[in-house]
């Protein structure tokens, strides 16, 4: 059977950054300056995430059901275009610093982009899963691309070894589930509609697989050490894409019919307290800032996790109610992406040759030596603490309300906690950029200029926390006025 | 709608305008900095008093009412009001900001230019939270003002500043993130942020809030304000803020943020939640009680002269608590008067004492003593503002003080009673804590040489000086503008049963705004008598 024309256009966005990450690799041998690779890279980031507009355009299902082309994946072809777009640009000069190599960097870059592509389209389990393989091992391949640092190694390694682990579970998981339902596509699963233990069993095991991809605790142990290890870019791809293509693939899972029952509800509130602590107590006692903000960002994943919890509990009453609660998930990942790819940035930056400068103390008096990119972190880090005008601040707000539409009390309670205790450690890095006298070696070294594409990136995240923080409203129709899930 | 239009709109954002303006300027020229800034403050200052046309006397309800639809979704607007309560304290604002830049000309050295941003930036937010009638709005502006303060606070502040900033903002962020919950859940029950359109729901029996919800819902709301205030178990911020905090900084604490707590209770927690608030009124009055009394003694200990004025402003507002939660027209006249009283009082005490530490680098009064011999002029304010903050007659303080005691003694006499202990204590710190500063021999042969007030000093203290005194005299002229919308307050409450105690006193006056404002002559008159 050979696909039809519509079908390939509705993965026109995976094609184009496959084709790109293949073309990187055909050019690799001839050409030897390194910028036409990343400029080949932007390129073909940028065209695939402006592709995006064709499956959104038609609409519907590819290739017999198993990809879906609507306003959700719309969204987050979008969001994971824009991440590694930023990525690409703000890779440039770390690679050149380090001295690695450009192609094979952007080319497994590309091929992880279409996989998170292929996880936010997939309404097919198995197709999914293909997705998810080929995000997780080109990330693998990525966390460990510094070869000579031990740290980026052990980095990889231990990416690798959990992540198969988990891709285990979820393959298992996907079995359990076609044995209990008789299909692996999510739209007949509605209409099958048992919620016997087996299926129950399944979903548990693919929650654990996904749960890992997205850092929720009790899966959360190798986040830290992955994220201090990687290279930063890396770092902020891995925090903001896969991240949200993962919860992508979840939202469509829980939400749907199946699923959506007070079972879920509660182990996704159980899973959102436990993640929350887990993440802000972790970084509560972190004197590394790229390890704070690695902590940092599982207890994001729990604030996701609260409004998850939302979804599960509107959705029993249809679709239409839970709209609210996606809204607010969506909003949180783009503000937190753009958050996060800004703050990782700037710690790259800062980092110097072979990351030495990623301690705290690294960070004294940043604020009068280099107070634009101080002003740019503490921006971001005021938004991952939810401070108004920043977008960070709606993304929490909608939270709340998600979680308060629910009357989950308690759990909107538990997140206020935490939102105090992170305070705490955000606060820190700011204190210690503007309050404390820089050390004497650092007070002697000239400020540090950052290169153009980084000021670039710098400026487009910071725009966007602003502009979000002020003007929520575009991203919010678009959520709540297109039918989202397309069935 | 005022003529003027978009006043209030100008009030909350001109000074973040000035800010932008003065990020532009050159980092090193301290000296345009510092006229710029004046000028930006002396504007905002002269425009805040255009507020006071806009206010008719007897109006109870919001003025120069602006409204602009912001976010959809939900529906939240920029939606700003004044009235009697809050007209006075955004006056306070901008006079106690412009004394602050005045006061910071000389003895802030480095970093000359964030400085008056920060500065500019915290009487947006509280300016802000003043106007906002949007409850999402209220908070927005609630929030911004954290991070401004806690700068103030953590770069020019003292030795322990770091300390004393991030305590302050994680105590402050702690109560508005469940306030934020309170407003969420007020939203689920009501579909609407609008603080007018609430209470109009509310007055017409169209929403009626279940007991439980209303409780917890108080609860949240009225933590985040104790925690400003501070009320007795959760001020221990407080002392650490002020005492590290610069001049300036502590100026604006103690002179307006503290009142942004009391602000809120009598704004939101009084007319939205009216039966807890009853219900929890007992409770409450002991804890302000206990913070009246507490402080005091506190303060009576004091080795630090700073920390004293600090602890003596968890004492006086307790007072203005006490005058809120005691539902009575006069107590809450006479909290809103404390309120604008210490505002000016203890924004002078913090002054004089920045002025003391500006020479000698020291808060320890031990380290003080016969001081009124080197500097006789600066004794002198520091008598007359002392003598205002423990109620002197004549003066700001005692007004305030007398109406609340007046008015909750119609209520509870008992309250008044203990309440009024923390009167007399207040005395006897501020007297004895003079006494050792100021009278004696010189102690220290430093002190000796000590200058005295420069003609800059001398004019700040001057304009604060006869405010207090004109607000000691006049008290009518101040509690006749705001005595409509206290009493508005207290009608929005409804009808209750713990009111019938109250109710016997009050049936016998005639209904209506003139007379309410009524006994403040009396009080009046008997200062004159004494």
């Amino acid at each position: 059977m050979f696909p039809v024309r519509e079908d390939m256009l509705r993965v026109m966005p995976e094609l184009i950054w496959c084709g790109f990450g293949v073309l990187v690799m055909l050019f690799q041998p001839f050409v030897r300056n390194r910028h036409f690779f990343t400029f080949l890279a932007l390129l073909g980031s940028l065209l695939g995430t402006l592709s995006a507009m064709w499956p959104a355009a038609l609409g519907g299902t590819a290739f017999g059901g198993i990809i879906q082309a609507d306003a959700f994946s719309f969204f987050f072809h979008l969001l994971i275009g824009l991440v590694v777009s930023l990525v690409v640009l703000a890779a440039g000069p770390y690679l050149e610093r380090e001295r690695l190599a450009f192609p094979e960097f952007f080319a497994l870059t590309l091929f992880a982009t279409a996989g998170m592509g292929v996880l936010a389209s997939a309404q097919e389990l198995v197709t999914a899963f293909i997705g998810l393989e080929l995000s997780s091992i080109s990330s693998y391949v990525l966390a460990g691309y510094r070869r000579e640092s031990l740290k980026s190694s052990e980095s990889s390694l231990k990416y690798f070894l959990l992540g198969s682990f988990a891709t285990a579970f979820f393959l298992y998981g996907i079995a359990l589930v076609y044995g209990a339902t008789g299909t692996t596509n999510l739209s007949r699963m509605a209409d099958v509609g048992t919620s016997g233990n087996l299926l129950k069993l399944g979903f548990s095991l693919i929650l654990i697989g996904l749960g890992f991809k997205v850092a929720v605790a009790p899966f959360q142990i190798w986040t830290p050490d992955v994220y201090e290890g990687a290279p930063t870019p890396v770092t902020a791809l891995f925090s903001a894409g896969p991240k949200a293509a993962a919860f992508a693939l979840l939202l469509r899972i829980f939400a749907g019919v199946p699923a959506v029952t007070q079972f879920w509800f509660w182990a996704f509130w159980v899973l959102a307290v436990l993640t929350m602590f887990a993440g802000n107590l972790g970084a509560l006692v972190q004197t590394n800032v790229k390890r704070m903000l690695a902590y940092s960002s599982i207890a994001h994943a729990g604030y996701i996790l609260v409004a998850f919890a939302s979804v599960t509990f509107l959705a029993q009453e249809g679709a239409a109610a839970a709209a609210p609660a996606y809204a607010a998930i969506l909003f949180y990942l783009l503000s937190y992406a753009l958050v996060k790819l800004g703050a990782f940035t700037i710690v790259s930056q800062f980092g110097g040759e072979g990351e030495k400068h990623l301690s705290l103390d690294d960070y004294a008096g940043l604020g009068q030596r280099q107070p634009f990119a101080a002003a740019a972190l503490a921006l971001f880090l005021l938004s991952l603490l939810g401070l108004p005008v920043t977008a960070g601040f709606f993304g929490k707000f909608y939270i709340f309300k998600a979680a308060v539409n629910s009357h989950l009390i308690w759990l909107a309670i538990l997140m206020a906690v935490n939102s105090v205790i992170g305070a705490y450690y955000y606060l820190r890095v700011i204190v210690v950029m503007y309050m404390r006298e820089p050390s004497a070696e650092t007070a002697s070294s000239a400020p540090m200029r950052f290169p153009l594409t980084v000021n670039l990136v710098l400026s487009v995240a910071a725009a966007g926390t602003i502009y979000f923080g002020l003007f929520p409203n575009q991203v919010l129709n678009f959520v709540l006025q297109t039918n989202l899930l397309g069935h | 709608m005022h003529p003027g239009g978009h006043l209030l709109s100008v009030l909350v954002f001109f000074p973040a305008l000035g800010a932008l303006a003065l990020l532009l300027l050159r980092g090193d020229d301290h000296v345009w900095i510092r006229r710029l800034a004046l000028t930006i403050s002396i504007a905002e200052f002269l425009l805040s008093l255009l507020l006071i046309p806009g206010v008719p006397l007897g109006a109870a309800g919001y003025q120069l009412e602006e409204f602009a639809r912001w976010i959809n979704v939900p529906p939240i607007n920029y939606h700003v009001g004044v009235d009697g309560i809050s007209l006075f304290l955004v006056i306070l604002t901008t006079f106690l900001t412009l004394i602050s830049v005045i006061a910071s000309w000389k003895s802030i050295e480095h970093r000359v230019k964030e400085f008056f941003v920060m500065l500019l930036m915290l009487e947006v937010g509280v300016i802000g939270v003043f106007f906002a009638l949007d409850l999402f709005l209220f908070f927005l502006f609630w929030e911004v003002m954290l991070i401004p303060m806690a700068f103030l606070i953590g770069i020019w502040g003292h030795e322990r500043r770091i300390y004393a900033a991030v305590k302050f903002v994680l105590y402050t962020m702690t109560g508005s993130i469940l306030m934020l919950v309170g407003i969420i859940w007020l939203y689920n029950a009501t579909g609407t942020f609008d603080l007018p359109k609430i209470q109009q729901f509310l007055q017409s029996g169209a929403l009626v809030l279940p007991a439980r919800t209303e409780m917890i819902l108080f609860l949240a709301f009225f933590l985040a304000f104790a925690i400003k205030v501070p009320l007795f178990p959760l001020h221990t911020w407080l002392p650490d803020a002020h005492v590290e905090a610069p001049t300036a900084g502590s100026v604006i604490l103690a002179g307006v943020l503290l009142k942004l707590g009391t602000y809120g209770m009598i704004r939101f927690c009084l007319p939205l939640f009216p039966n807890a608030s009853r219900r929890f009124a007992p409770a409450v009055a002991v804890l302000a009680i206990i913070g009246i009394i507490y402080g005091a003694l506190v303060a009576l200990v004091q080795p630090n002269l700073k920390k004293l004025v600090a602890y003596s402003s968890v004492s006086h507002l307790g007072f203005v608590v006490l005058g809120i939660f005691a539902f009575n027209p006069i107590s809450m006249q006479g909290a809103v008067f404390q309120m604008l009283a210490h505002g000016i009082s203890t924004g002078a005490l913090f002054l004089l004492v920045g002025m003391l530490y500006d020479r000698r680098h020291t808060f320890e009064i031990s380290e003080y003593g016969g001081l009124a011999t080197p500097m006789p002029k600066l004794a002198a304010f520091f008598l007359f503002v002392a003598l205002s903050s423990l109620g002197l007659p004549m003066l700001n303080g005692f007004v305030g003080e007398y109406l609340i005691l007046l008015g909750t003694y119609q209520v509870h006499w008992n309250w008044a009673a203990w309440a009024a202990s923390g009167v007399i204590l207040s005395a006897c710190y501020l007297l004895w804590s003079y006494q050792r500063v100021f009278f004696g021999e010189v102690t220290r042969e430093k002190n000796r040489t000590l200058p005295d007030v420069s003609p800059r000093e001398k004019w700040i203290l001057v304009s604060m000086a006869v405010i207090t005194l004109w607000m000691g005299i006049g008290s009518v002229s101040f509690t006749r503008r705001f005595a409509a919308s206290c009493q508005n307050v207290l009608d929005q409450m409804g009808p209750g049963q713990a009111q019938e105690a109250a109710a016997p006193a009050k049936s016998t006056l005639p209904s209506g705004s003139t007379l309410v404002a009524m006994p403040k002559k009396i009080s009046v008159e008997r200062t004159a008598s004494r």
